[in-house]
This record gives C-alpha cells, structure tokens and sequence, in this order.
C-alpha cells in the first residue's frame, strides 16, 4: 500500500503528480474464499478489514452489486453519536465512537472524523425529561452527554431560534461532545484500500443470486453475477437489500425497508458550528465542510426500494428547519436523494449468526448505521471468524424478538434516530 | 405525491392515507398453542418484498376504511387495490393515470 504522508504528497507534487497509483485493486473473483462479505458499503468493508487484521482471514472477498460506498454509505447525513439510551446500544455505539476517534491514524486514511459536537433539542416538557433521562444514563456508562438550557444551546450554536414565540420552541439541548460527522465516501475507501492491501478481493458489478448449502445445511457457495464463488462463511451487510439476499436462503427476518430522504443546500460561510437534532420535530442539520447544510429526518411512510421519496416529506423537514434557524429560510437546496434503510421493530441492529450455519447477518440499522460504521464491522468480523458473537453484540441477535428482549430504541427515541 | 384509489372512494392524494404494513398475515387462531417462533414470525417477520408487495392502507381521512393494495417496491406504483377480505388479486399491469 502506497502510505499517505506530508513526504509523499510533497514528493508528488514536485514530480507532477504521476506516481500515485490506484487505491485498490479490481482483480477477477476467485472460485473459492475463506469468508465473503455481501454488501460492499462501509460496513462490509469494515468487516472484510477486521477480518483480515485481526483474525488473519486472507483469502476473504467482499461482493459489491454495484459501486462501493454507492448505497447508505454514500447516501448518509455521516452524523456519528453514541448517546443512546440502553446499555447495550450505548456500548455498541461508544465502541464504534472509540473507533472513529484513531480511524484515520489506523487506516493512513484521513476519513475527517470532526468530533465538533451533537446537540439534540427539546421543545416540550416531555422531550425534557426524555432527554435528561439520556444524559442520565449516558453518563452511568461512561458516554459523555451534557444538558444545555436555551442560552447555553445558542452559546454553542449561535444560528439557533431560542425565541419563546416560535412553534417549537427550544427548551433545552443535550449535547455529546465528542460525537459529529466524519467524511462518508472517505470510510468506504478508507476500508476498501486498507483491506486490499491485506489481500481483500473487493468484487464491484457482482450481485449475488443465490446462496447454495451443502448437504449438512451450512453455506457452501454463493451463485453470482460472476460465477460460483465457494465459501463456508457468508457475512450479509446488504442494508436495505438484506431481506432480499436472506429471501434466497428461505430466512425471513424481522425487517422493513424503507426510504430515508437527505438534502444539501448551496455551499455556505461557515454558519453552523456543530450537528443540530431535533427528535420531536423530525430534522437534523450539520455544515459540511464543503459548506453545504446537510439536511436529513425520519423515513418516509410506506416500504420502498425506489432510493427517492415523497416531496412532502422533505417539505416537512425543511418547514422544521427554517423555524428552528430563520437564517436559513432563503437557502437552495441542491440536491435530494432518499437511500434505503432497514429497520427493526426495536430500531436496534441485527448482528448475529443466523439459523444457517455459516450465514451471518448484519442489518437493521435503520436511519442511523453509518455512525456504526467502524464498530459495526469490527464486532461483526469477530462474530464471522469465531462463530460466536462479541460481547458487545451477544444481545443483538434475530432470537430477541422471539424471547422479548428487546433494546427498544424506537420507544425510548420516539421517533426514527 | 402519489394518487390511492381507495375501493370506496376513488381517487385521492397520498396524505389522506395511512400505510398499515404487509397485508394477509393472519393471526394465529389457536392462540393457547403457538410457540414464542411462531408468535415471533407473526409480529415481527415481514417478506419485504422487492417487487410486487401486497399491504394495507386506511383512507384515514377520508372513509375511514381499511383496505389493501398490491404496489411494485420498485416503482411506487400501484397495481391494484381492492377491499379487505377479498382474495390478492393477480399482479395486473398498473392502474391508469387519471
């Protein structure tokens, strides 16, 4: 692997650019792997990674059916939190935060992890002492959370409407510190170059079309676009496609896909110094630094595979965002795009082995998998080279919402998160 | 914003509909012998289909009625609607625009 250095790109620019090579390979499949990852997007590279780094699985390929990083990961609003309610998702999201804060030291890959802080809003008694009760119980395990009155919130953030006579009015904030956004694209390539040099075949335009098992049950091939790719190990990180490719082993799972919409403006002044969320009125907004307001909310109604969605959801969004930042109200949006994301009915992930020896899944993380990402892939790795889980994602499994023990996310949230 | 025609109303905008989820899962009747799987597979497992999906809509603001709906996941397109009870009628091409 080609390092990334001040030297190199000084070097570089002296010699007129002409020594940088590509980033990966783009090698044909083999016939055979020790393991394959479905699913080419952070969280599949991420676990092809973690694979090779760290359980020395080389012979490991990652099938991507169109580009990587051109689903969610590209897709994302690359908000990255931890302050979750339950103590299992606070230890799974403070490890991935963990993770992001030397992810770019690990991978020589500057992924712009921007820890510039992740302030959520309440505009009701109820969302007060919902909130509160997160920073709470943040803090008992360890993941820092702060409540803001309205003055300290516009101290911090200074574009915010703290007025009294607005719809919603801001009546307090918590805010993680350490959470904030990271540079999407930079992850899946970040990944993708650091497990290519390890020896991962990274496989684009190879969508698989079935998954074949042996006599004994267990996974022994994948049909694909490219040919029969043996392998006794099959980790799934197929996003809002998961119950698609498990529909082709007969695993039906507890799953919805959904659109989940985004929105850029025009690039801006600097204007919005940290990630601002609102749960009660659905939106979040953050400054990229490009300068563009990132703008995302909460799925639309209806299940969809369409990567769009309705004009009036986003129409909702932006009402909620120009209330809450006045400043705003003459912005452009430029873009809009919807990506498709997987939910559960406790808006907590799936990371787990499945009924299928030799299949494993990695899904549901609804609205909010890239802030995963690097957590994600490292425990689901484990879960793939051991055959058992991580500690931290031991209570993720599909059998949870047979026994009821659910991590009930979606209640304690209210709302999409 | 999508048009729905509701089997008792016509056509109407999308907002005056509430989605209601995957059609035709029946609950299971003999409730004293259902396992904690198949209780399981009956709250929480969904086909999510890529494709031609059969699911249930209510005309909240309108008639009030529940109904369902046969719409390609692909293309939002609705392919047919037709009342509760009634059998899921094959996947016919889509219904014409107004």
């Amino acid at each position: 692997m080609q390092l990334f250095s001040a030297l190199t790109l000084l070097k570089e620019g002296l010699s007129g650019q002409r020594g940088w090579r590509a980033q990966w390979r783009s090698p044909e499949p083999k016939s055979s792997y020790d393991a394959v990852i479905v699913g080419g997007g952070g969280h599949g590279l991420g676990t092809a990674y973690y694979l090779a780094r760290e359980h020395r699985l080389t012979r490991v390929a990652v099938l991507e059916k169109g580009w990587i990083g051109g689903g969610n990961t590209g897709r994302n609003t690359t908000i990255i939190r931890s302050n979750y309610l339950f103590d299992e998702s606070a230890a799974l999201y403070d490890h991935a935060l963990k993770l992001w804060e030397s992810l770019a030291q690990v991978l020589n890959y500057n992924v712009m992890f921007s820890p510039r802080g992740v302030m959520m809003l309440a505009h009701s008694v109820h969302d007060e002492q919902i909130i509160k009760r997160h920073v709470h119980a943040n803090r008992c395990n360890g993941v820092d959370n702060e409540w803001l009155t309205p003055e300290e919130a516009k101290a911090f953030c200074p574009a915010l409407n703290i007025e009294h006579n607005i719809r919603y009015p801001v009546l307090g904030a918590a805010l993680q510190r350490r959470g904030g956004t990271a540079r999407h694209d930079a992850v899946a390539w970040g990944y993708a170059r650091a497990a290519d040099s390890l020896g991962v075949d990274i496989i684009e335009n190879c969508e698989v079309t079935g998954i074949n098992r042996g006599a004994d049950g267990a996974v022994d091939a994948l049909e694909t676009s490219r040919g029969l790719i043996r392998t006794r190990k099959v980790g799934v990180c197929a996003a809002g496609n998961t119950s698609v490719v498990m529909n082709k082993v007969g695993v039906r799972l507890p799953l919805e896909s959904f659109p989940l919409q985004a929105l850029v403006s025009e690039p801006l002044k600097p204007v919005l110094p940290c990630v601002v969320m609102s749960n009660g009125i659905h939106a979040y907004v953050s400054q990229s630094d490009k300068g563009e307001l990132v703008i995302g909310a909460g799925t639309d109604a209806y299940t969809s595979y369409t990567q769009r969605g309705a004009l009036h959801v986003s129409t909702h969004t932006l009402e909620a965002i120009c209330e809450l930042f006045p400043a705003f109200r003459r912005v452009q949006m430029l873009r809009n795009w919807g990506g498709i994301v997987d939910v559960t009915p406790d808006r907590s992930p799936i990371i787990a082995k499945t009924g299928v020896p030799g299949l494993y899944v990695n899904c549901g993380w609804g609205t909010g998998g890239f802030k995963a990402t690097p957590g994600s892939a490292h425990v689901f790795a484990w879960t793939i080279a051991r055959d058992e889980p991580h500690p931290i994602n031991a209570p993720f499994t599909i059998e949870r919402f047979r026994d009821g023990y659910l991590i009930d996310e979606a209640a304690a949230a209210a709302v999409a998160h | 914003m999508l048009l729905i025609e509701c089997p008792y109303c016509g056509k109407r905008p999308e907002l005056e509909f509430v989605y209601g989820g995957e059609a035709h899962i029946a609950r299971p009747a003999a409730q004293m012998e259902v396992t904690p799987g198949q209780w399981a597979a009956y709250l929480y497992a969904r086909s999510n289909e890529r494709g031609v999906h059969a699911e249930r809509w209510r005309h909240t603001r309108g008639c009030a009625r529940f109904f369902n709906a046969l719409r390609d996941t692909t293309t939002d397109q609705f392919l047919a609607t037709y009342k509760i009870g009634a059998a899921r009628p094959p996947a016919g091409p889509a219904q014409e625009s107004p």
